[in-house]
């Protein structure tokens, strides 16, 4: 913007010449204390001078204006394309199919609950969908919380594995055995199941294949997180000494024991969690739906059922679950404030640069012509 | 003899006392041994060995010692203290917000970089020192029996140390030889006190009458003095012999470390002090520590925001409180317990939670913006220090800053407390004129002379002030070193800046002596008063020869004569010879003490010896006795003086009456002499000295030799004559003159010369009863006193009694009782010499100059367009210092002026009554109507010098202040600032636009500081160059030195040293007003900053349930301060200039931007603080909207806002940032690049470390995301919106004067150049007194209040008609030149009309004028339109019958009458 000013270069004269003491008198020999005549140290560098008044900002508001409102306009029109979806399953209305569940339930149960919930997607979902878990009310951004964690444990490290740093207080230890993975985040970690059925008209209902790989980020996946005892198949053996968390209903490497490659700590769905959101509402990546290879849409409209398998309690802290389906563009998301807040800032500069054009023809025509007479 | 008394005297003064405190006293003397005495092996035999050496150091640290010693001292700094109980609040596990170390990381920054500050400073103390402990001087050596080269270290208390001429002295040594003859030692103790004459030492008295070789092994006595004190002046003690005599020691035996020895070949002492106990080494104080002005105010803004830090911790422990309160006893998954596993109750939480706050918020006390301003102090007296414009060529100095602190300071001063002599004047004195017997004359030639010399220095003048391109530098640069090389060879020498290193060169440099410009010295003789008096001694040649009595002279040659010798001989001018520089020129003739007794006198004057002319036994004796002495010792003086002798005794049977008359064959000494004639040297206590006794040598009537008997002066035709000096009655300050009583050689009458002040000697002369001649001359010489008086120049009558010598032994009877007295004998020899200084008679009066400063007058005038009240304070009596005043422009002639002369306090306290009452009544209209005295200050601009600033009306009333001087002298000035008048004196002093205080003391110079300072809460200035304004440049705010003739003393006291007075305005006008705008916006811009950023994780306080967490790493948190947004800001505070240097100069009234402190006022740190938040809620809303009820995580949403946040505040600086080098580009550029790779480097690290954001690949991701980009764009844009859009109109509506002055820098150089030399042709041009397009300049308050503003802008239509009608011819004018100019055509004429349209217009350029109705105003003013002369309101009361016109003048020309009555009618 400041490039924008209607502003020159107003290189002053200056002279380059460095006039050293020899130049003065014979009395080369005595060392002067003359200062040196430098543009510098006579703070003469040539230097670009803007002066903000309403003429000479003018142009910058209407440039910002011009520019931000097709930006603006363009980033609505692309959330807007994208598709979302989003189902409350708290079940903390009686009417909620998960109430049952939601009501009495807590993390010392160990029998499992399981509800469906029922929707329609009004319009297909086209290309990949990504379904989310959304909580409400959590602070994962509490500050003893996101400190409640031992990366090192995380990364695979053995000593850290049997002596979890102290920042997992008091989710270090359990019976005298270290918690592995410590900590709150690791103790909370969301632990229901969403399964998807689509129902065909008939009445009978197709699984939807959830991908459940590919939602942590690749360097979380890679890098941060390791199991222990490195490409080890056997991590039982690995984790051995070591107990769970005191709300899970199963070890870590029991997490995912279909598949070695996300088992243990490099779960997805744990190293997901473990990504403490940035604020209380949040949601969670937790399935990809891979779009179909031919042209058929990825979720169809209709009618779908989401089966959960209702684990998590939010109760005691008046929060929400939510499922939540969406494509996403190369933007990110569905959220149409960025277009609004650029057409608005975009409408707001031009409106100003009005203000200030007004201002221009009459407070400060005579004060143009007087001043910048280029 | 009377000395002895004297001693005794003080003996049993002292012994008195001893008794009362006898332990105290024992305690309180030093004994010194020789240490030759003493085998050097066994030192801990040696009684001195408890003494100090003469090892200095002035560190304050060793290797060891620094870092506990520095961190001791850095802790006494509160806000240290503050940050380390943050930093180790950390380290307490419930509370910690950071990482313990980490969080000490900042604290550690900031100690370290003082620390090598500090260090980097002790270092330099560290060389200098080295350089001074490895100087060598001689040191007796037991074992070799020889003096032997040894280190300045090396000494110690007890050697014997030999000094050669020129040498610096390098302990505290007494005197024991010296090589002089009369056993004197000369010493230079300009780096001490500053006084550039020479001092005479003694040797002690118990060996003074020994051989001339002072052997250093027969020496076996004992010193008993003084502890170690920093008293100058002062130094007592005993000297104990073996043989059990004591002799007492004086400060006139003490040589004191750090003076030069001058004139004396040789000279032997004895170390007393060493090292760090030297007189010299005790007074030596640090560097000054002063608080600025904008560092108060900007204390109270740190205060404030720890108050908003505390609210804000407050206000999230509440927050917390609650938020844990609403989950009572379900505990969510989230709220983690304490490491203990137990619960913890929400009231407990919260109070946890506030010191976490505290940790979390800790940014928003800028802790390092205390770091910062010491940077760009740094940097700014590092500029300061290579400003060339302060740089003086003649004495190669520059400014210096001794004082680091207050920079900014100097742009906000209010009052400028000046001195006059040496400040204002060069103290250099020149003969200009002299009246004797009542006949002027007028020495056109010499003024003349003078004349061409101060053309030299005004045609360089003007080129300086042109000097804008490039061949026009060139030319000046030619120019003044062809100046240099004429001027430097007489006066580069006694000019010199202090610091110690420099002692050395110094040294070197000052082989010539002090008050000896060529000025000075190359005197044009009055070729009429020059034929009188070669007529006058050829004349008395022709009688001596013919031995015709002397008194057949006629009266008015003989007035001549004796004028010429009382100029000569009424001094006590030392006089030197350049070649041989140690050694005093002498021509003894006859050696006699000053008259010392009755018998002594007796014998002296008895007729028998006049007339036979025999040596009376006494002086012959004296003679032998003295000769053997000088066998050894003089080279030149001996010969001559006895030959002289010699032929003397041959001569005076022949002429028996002149016994003391010289004939000086041709054939022995003339030659001699008449080569070095030309070259011998006065060294003068005083310039003024100097100058008549070269002005007398200008007419042959040359000083050639003064001994402390005897004055050898060489007339014409007469060749040298001694006069016998009997007494010499020395100048002081009560009685304002000085006497010599002398035996005329000629006559041999008992002559007393008298100079001094007119006013003293006028009253003393004879009555005029005794003839008419008498009286002629008396009415004369009174005259042309008052004549040169109103040039300006320093007057001094000189007059002449002639005593019988009967008269003479009846005051000599006295006064050696007087001179014997035990008590009282200063009053006593007071009253003798009153007693003596009766009935003179007047021979005539000089007229000395004392020149001004080069540009004296244009730095008045324009410090005074800049606002600042100047007061001159002197010691000088009250016609000169208001001749000054004058010459200087601190008083115009139409002026009237105020005198305050009282005797009693009632007096005065009726005086000061009456001008309060006269002000009022002569300016009723402004200073009783309300709206007037709102009109008046409002005006300031537009009046030629503007009233006191707006910001000192907040405390009182506005003050308006008039075309009045005000001249108190120091009696009544000591009244006046008694407790119940000084009220009074100020409300008088304030009103007037200059005040003269003469006749005033030191003390007294300082108590108006004082007073100024504390009543009127302005900022002071006070300048001076001598010892006698110390006191006033330690109590004024700002104290400057100029280190100039009378040496360092002020200098040493002061915060900056200037070369010049002329180089003030650039100092206050340019480097003042950067300083302070610089300074004051980064303070803004640090609040600005710290609490934007802090906001940020305030708002997040919100959604976290108060927990004290940050969405910020903690890392980017504590470096964003010190790494991420630290540079630009402080290139900015650095090199920022918000107008040029010229423009400033050029206008002087932007100073008053700082004076109203308008670039830091208190509500701005509050505008700040709101556009922080606002900026601040911007940075967070956006990015939370962007991405709400998203999958981001913590770090990756927290990371771009931090990027959000470093972008707006650099941009925020952009905006507020004038001018654009390089280096700002190349900083913010830097900040950014910085940051991300900082950011990338951090980020791509560790995997696993930095708990707990762990920001694995963070930045690399956000980088890849086009969110992030959408963000960065339009976050900084739409956080600064309000601010930009703000600038922008206030820019075009109420643009403030600084902002026209950077609209006057746009221009094309060569408009701007024409409209500053217009406008300066207009001053000249008494057109107007100000060039009118600086009308514009109109400060125009933004707090102005509305109700006046109406008034305000009826005024202004008022002038606005008058305004182009007056100006049209200027107008006019200028477009003729303009289309002359041979510049490019369309270019040209639009930028030279250009201007001038801007010009014509001026008063529709002030947005008010356009709402407001104009019509017929009610206040009509045409101050800024009127002659220079006069101050005019003109005020029409609303009711608009009766008319109130006020205007004043008290010149005796009146032209300027019509002139006033042609502007205001119009409106009538």
């Amino acid at each position: 913007i400041a490039a924008m000013m209607a502003s020159s270069y107003n290189a002053k004269e200056e002279d380059g010449h460095h006039s050293s003491g020899s130049s003065h008198g014979g009395a080369g020999a005595v060392k002067s204390k003359k200062p040196d005549n430098t543009a510098f140290k006579q703070q003469r560098l040539p230097a670009w001078q803007p002066i903000l008044t309403a003429g000479t900002v003018l142009p910058a508001f209407f440039v910002i204006g011009l520019i931000f409102i097709p930006i603006g306009i363009g980033l609505y029109v692309t959330s807007n394309n994208i598709k979302e979806f989003e189902i409350d399953y708290t079940g903390a209305e009686v009417s909620s199919p998960c109430f049952n569940c939601a009501k009495n339930f807590s993390w010392n149960s160990t029998t499992s609950c399981n509800c469906s919930v029922p929707f329609t997607l009004e319009q297909p979902f086209e290309s990949n969908v990504f379904m989310y878990y959304g909580l409400s009310n959590f602070y994962q951004n509490h500050r003893r919380y996101v400190k409640s964690r031992d990366d090192s444990q995380l990364n695979g490290d053995r000593s850290s594995l049997k002596n979890p740093s102290k920042e997992c207080e008091p989710y270090r230890t359990s019976d005298g055995l270290p918690i592995a993975p410590c900590g709150a985040i690791a103790n909370s970690l969301f632990n229901d199941t969403l399964e998807l059925y689509y129902i065909h008209s008939n009445g009978s209902s197709t699984a939807i294949p959830l991908v459940k790989k590919g939602i942590a980020w690749w360097t979380d996946k890679h890098v941060k997180f390791r199991n222990p005892g490195g490409s080890n198949n056997n991590l039982t053996a690995a984790f051995q000494g070591t107990t769970k968390p005191v709300n899970w209903r199963k070890p870590v490497y029991e997490l995912d024991p279909s598949d070695s490659d996300n088992n243990g700590f490099i779960n997805e769905d744990f190293i997901v969690w473990m990504r403490t959101a940035a604020l209380p509402t949040f949601r969670k990546l937790y399935r990809i739906i891979q779009k179909k290879p031919n042209m058929t849409p990825t979720l169809p409209s209709g009618k779908y059922l989401l089966e959960v398998t209702y684990n998590y309690p939010v109760h005691s802290f008046d929060g929400r679950k939510r499922m939540i389906l969406s494509t996403i563009s190369w933007m990110g998301g569905k959220n149409p404030f960025l277009g609004i807040a650029y057409i608005t800032v975009g409408s707001v500069c031009f409106f100003l640069g009005v203000v200030l054009l007004i201002i221009h023809h009459k407070y400060d025509n005579r004060n143009n012509s007087a001043d910048i007479p280029n | 003899m009377a000395r002895e008394a004297e001693e005794t005297g003080m003996v049993t003064g002292s012994k008195v006392k001893k008794q009362r405190k006898k332990k105290v006293k024992e305690n309180k003397t030093r004994i010194v041994h020789a240490n030759i005495l003493y085998d050097h092996a066994k030192g801990e035999e040696n009684p001195n060995r408890h003494y100090a050496n003469n090892k200095i150091k002035t560190t304050k640290y060793t290797l060891l010692s620094f870092l506990p010693k520095n961190l001791f001292e850095q802790f006494h700094r509160f806000a240290n203290v503050y940050f380390v109980f943050i930093a180790l609040l950390n380290f307490v596990p419930v509370v910690n917000a950071f990482q313990p170390e980490l969080a000490l990381a900042p604290v550690v920054f900031i100690l370290s970089v003082t620390a090598i500050k500090d260090l980097w400073e002790d270092y330099r103390r560290h060389r200098s020192d080295k350089e001074i402990n490895h100087m060598d001087c001689l040191v007796y050596s037991r074992l070799e029996r020889r003096y032997v080269e040894r280190y300045w270290k090396e000494v110690r208390v007890g050697d014997f140390i030999r000094l050669r001429c020129n040498e610096i002295l390098p302990a505290d040594v007494l005197l024991l030889s010296s090589s002089d003859p009369d056993r004197l030692c000369h010493i230079e103790t300009a780096t001490l006190d500053g006084e550039t004459n020479l001092k005479q030492r003694q040797v002690v008295r118990s060996f003074f009458d020994l051989d001339c070789d002072f052997d250093p092994s027969k020496y076996n006595s004992i010193i008993e003095c003084e502890k170690p004190n920093n008293d100058l002046n002062r130094f007592r003690g005993y000297i104990i012999h073996r043989n059990g005599r004591r002799d007492g020691l004086y400060k006139e035996n003490l040589l004191l470390r750090g003076c030069t020895i001058r004139n004396t070949e040789e000279a032997v002492g004895i170390v007393i002090y060493a090292g760090h106990e030297t007189k010299a080494m005790l007074n030596n104080n640090g560097p000054r520590y002063k608080r600025s002005k904008l560092e108060r105010q900007m204390n109270v803004d740190v205060f404030w925001c720890v108050i908003i830090l505390l609210v804000m911790c407050l206000f999230a422990a509440v927050g917390h409180g609650l938020w844990m309160f609403q989950y009572g006893d379900k505990r969510p998954v989230f709220d983690v317990l304490s490491p203990e596993g137990t619960d913890l109750s929400p009231i407990l939480s919260a109070i946890y939670l506030f010191l976490t706050m505290i940790i979390v918020f800790q940014v928003l006390i800028p802790i390092s913006l205390f770091v910062s301003i010491e940077i760009v102090k740094i940097c700014q007296v590092y500029f300061i220090h290579q400003d060339m414009d302060l740089y003086d060529e003649e004495t190669d100095s520059h400014l210096q800053c001794r004082a680091l602190n207050i920079t900014e300071d100097l742009g906000q001063m209010q009052y400028i407390f000046s001195d006059k002599t040496g400040t204002l004047t060069e103290n250099k004195m020149v003969f200009r004129r002299c009246t004797v017997a009542g006949v002027e004359y007028s020495h056109d030639a010499n003024a003349r002379r003078l004349a061409m010399y101060q053309e030299m220095d005004s045609e360089e003048e003007e080129c300086m002030s042109h000097g804008g391109t490039l061949t026009r530098r060139d030319s000046v640069t030619s120019h003044q070193s062809a100046r240099v090389v004429l001027r430097s060879q007489s006066t580069k020498s006694h000019r010199r800046t202090g610091s110690r290193a420099e002692a050395k060169r110094a040294s070197i440099l000052s082989k010539h002596t002090a008050f000896s410009s060529p000025m000075e010295k190359d005197i044009t003789p009055d070729p009429q008063l020059l034929d009188k008096v070669n007529e006058c001694s050829s004349q008395l040649d022709f009688m001596r020869f013919h031995s015709q009595p002397m008194s057949q002279l006629p009266s008015d040659l003989s007035d001549i004569i004796d004028f010429f010798i009382a100029l000569t001989i009424c001094n006590t001018v030392v006089v030197s010879s350049p070649n041989q520089p140690r050694q005093k020129v002498r021509m003894r003739f006859e050696l006699k003490s000053p008259v010392k007794t009755i018998e002594d006198f007796i014998k002296r004057f008895t007729p028998s010896r006049l007339t036979s002319g025999s040596n009376s036994s006494s002086s012959s004796s004296l003679i032998t006795n003295r000769s053997s002495n000088r066998g050894c010792s003089s080279v030149l003086s001996s010969p001559s003086a006895e030959s002289t002798l010699t032929k003397l005794d041959e001569e005076r049977p022949a002429r028996g009456l002149e016994h003391a008359f010289s004939p000086v064959p041709p054939n022995y000494e003339g030659k001699t002499w008449a080569a070095e004639e030309g070259e011998l040297r006065y060294e003068a206590e005083s310039p003024d000295e100097a100058a008549l006794v070269y002005a007398a040598r200008a007419y042959k009537c040359s000083l050639v030799g003064r001994l402390p008997d005897q004055v050898t002066v060489e007339l014409p035709h007469l060749g040298k004559l001694s006069f016998e000096l009997l007494h010499t009655l020395g100048f002081d300050s009560t009685r304002k003159r000085m006497s010599v009583v002398v035996r005329h050689p000629l006559t041999d009458q008992i002559t007393v010369y008298t100079k001094g002040a007119d006013s003293v000697i006028m009253d003393l002369i004879k009555p005029p009863s005794t003839g008419k001649r008498q009286r002629k001359i008396v009415y004369r010489t009174q005259n042309y006193l008052n004549l040169y008086a109103a040039d300006g120049l320093r007057t001094l009558c000189i007059a002449k009694k002639i005593l019988t010598k009967e008269e003479y032994a009846c005051w000599l009877q006295r006064h050696l009782e007087a001179e014997t007295a035990i008590q009282g004998r200063e009053e006593l020899l007071f009253e003798s010499a009153l007693r003596l200084e009766t009935n003179l008679q007047l021979l005539g009066a000089t007229g000395i100059e004392d020149r001004l400063q080069d540009g004296v007058p244009e730095t008045i005038a324009s410090l005074r367009k800049a606002g600042l009240q100047i007061w001159v304070l002197t010691g000088d009596k009250q016609e000169t210092a208001i001749n000054i005043a004058y010459a200087c422009k601190l008083l115009e002639p139409e002026e009237e002026i105020l005198t305050l002369n009282a005797d009693s306090q009632e007096a005065c306290a009726l005086l000061l009554e009456e001008s309060l009452h006269y002000i009022q009544a002569k300016f009723l209209c402004t200073s009783t109507d309300q709206a007037a005295k709102t009109f008046h200050s409002e005006f300031a601009a537009f009046d030629i010098y503007p009233s006191s600033p707006p910001s000192s009306s907040s405390h009182t009333s506005p003050f308006t202040v008039h075309r009045l001087g005000l001249v108190i002298d120091g009696r009544t000035l000591a009244y006046a600032l008694d407790k119940n008048l000084e009220d009074k004196f100020l409300a008088v002093a304030r009103s007037c636009r200059s005040v003269l205080c003469c006749r005033s003391t030191p003390l007294q110079k300082s108590m108006v500081v004082k007073l100024v300072r504390n009543k009127l809460k302005v900022m002071t200035l006070a300048i001076g160059d001598g010892a006698n304004d110390v006191s006033m440049i330690q109590v004024a705010d700002v104290g400057v030195g100029i280190s100039g003739q009378e040496g360092m003393q002020a200098v040493m006291a002061s915060d900056f040293a200037l070369p010049r007075f002329q180089y003030l305005q650039k100092l206050l006008l340019v480097h003042g007003h950067w300083c302070y705008s610089r300074l004051a916006n980064m303070i803004l811009y640090f609040f600005y900053k710290n609490a934007m950023f802090v906001a940020l994780i305030f708002w997040y306080q919100f959604y976290c349930g108060f927990s004290g967490s940050a969405m910020i790493d903690q890392w980017y948190l504590i470096f964003f301060n010190l790494m991420f947004s630290a540079f630009p800001q402080l290139i900015t505070g650095t090199l920022d200039k918000d107008v040029s240097a010229e423009t400033l100069q050029q206008l002087p009234q932007l100073y008053m931007n700082g004076q109203n402190s308008e670039e830091y006022k208190p509500y701005m740190f509050w505008m700040n603080m709101i556009d922080a938040f606002y900026q601040s809620l911007v940075c967070f809303f956006l990015p939370y909207f962007a991405y709400a009820d998203s999958d981001v995580d913590l770090f990756t949403w927290g990371t771009p806002i931090t990027t959000l946040a470093l972008f707006t505040i650099l941009l925020h600086l952009g905006i507020e940032t004038k001018t654009w080098t390089w280096m700002n580009w190349a900083s913010i550029t830097f900040s950014i690049a910085l940051f991300f790779t900082v950011a990338l480097c951090y980020n791509a690290s560790c995997p696993t470390c930095y708990s707990p954001s762990n920001p694995y690949w963070t930045m690399q991701r956000l980088l890849q995301d086009p969110l992030f980009y959408m963000l960065c764009v339009i976050t900084p844009l739409a956080a600064l919106l309000p601010r930009y859009f703000y600038r922008a109109c206030q820019g075009t509506l109420f643009p403030s004067p600084v902002q026209v002055g950077r609209q006057l820098d746009k221009l094309p150089s060569e408009t701007r150049r024409n409209i500053l030399s217009l406008s300066r042709v207009k001053v000249g041009a008494q057109l107007g007194p100000k060039p009118p397009f600086l009308s514009l300049l109109k400060p125009f308050p933004k707090d102005y209040n509305h109700k006046d503003q109406k008034s305000f802008s009826n005024s202004k239509t008022a002038q606005g008609c008058q305004g182009p009608v007056l100006q049209m011819d200027n107008v006019g004018k200028s477009h003729q030149k303009g289309q002359s100019s041979p510049l490019g055509v369309t270019h040209s004429k639009k930028g030279l009309s250009d201007p001038y349209t801007f010009v014509s217009t001026e008063i529709d350029t002030l947005p008010y004028t356009k709402e407001a109705p104009g019509h017929t105003g009610d206040w009509i003013t045409s101050t800024p339109l009127l002659t220079q002369g006069d101050s005019v309101q003109v005020t029409l009361p609303p009711a608009g019958g009766s008319q109130c016109v006020t205007y004043k003048r008290n010149s005796e020309e009146t032209p300027g009458l019509d002139h006033t009555n042609w502007n205001i009618s119009p409106f009538f």
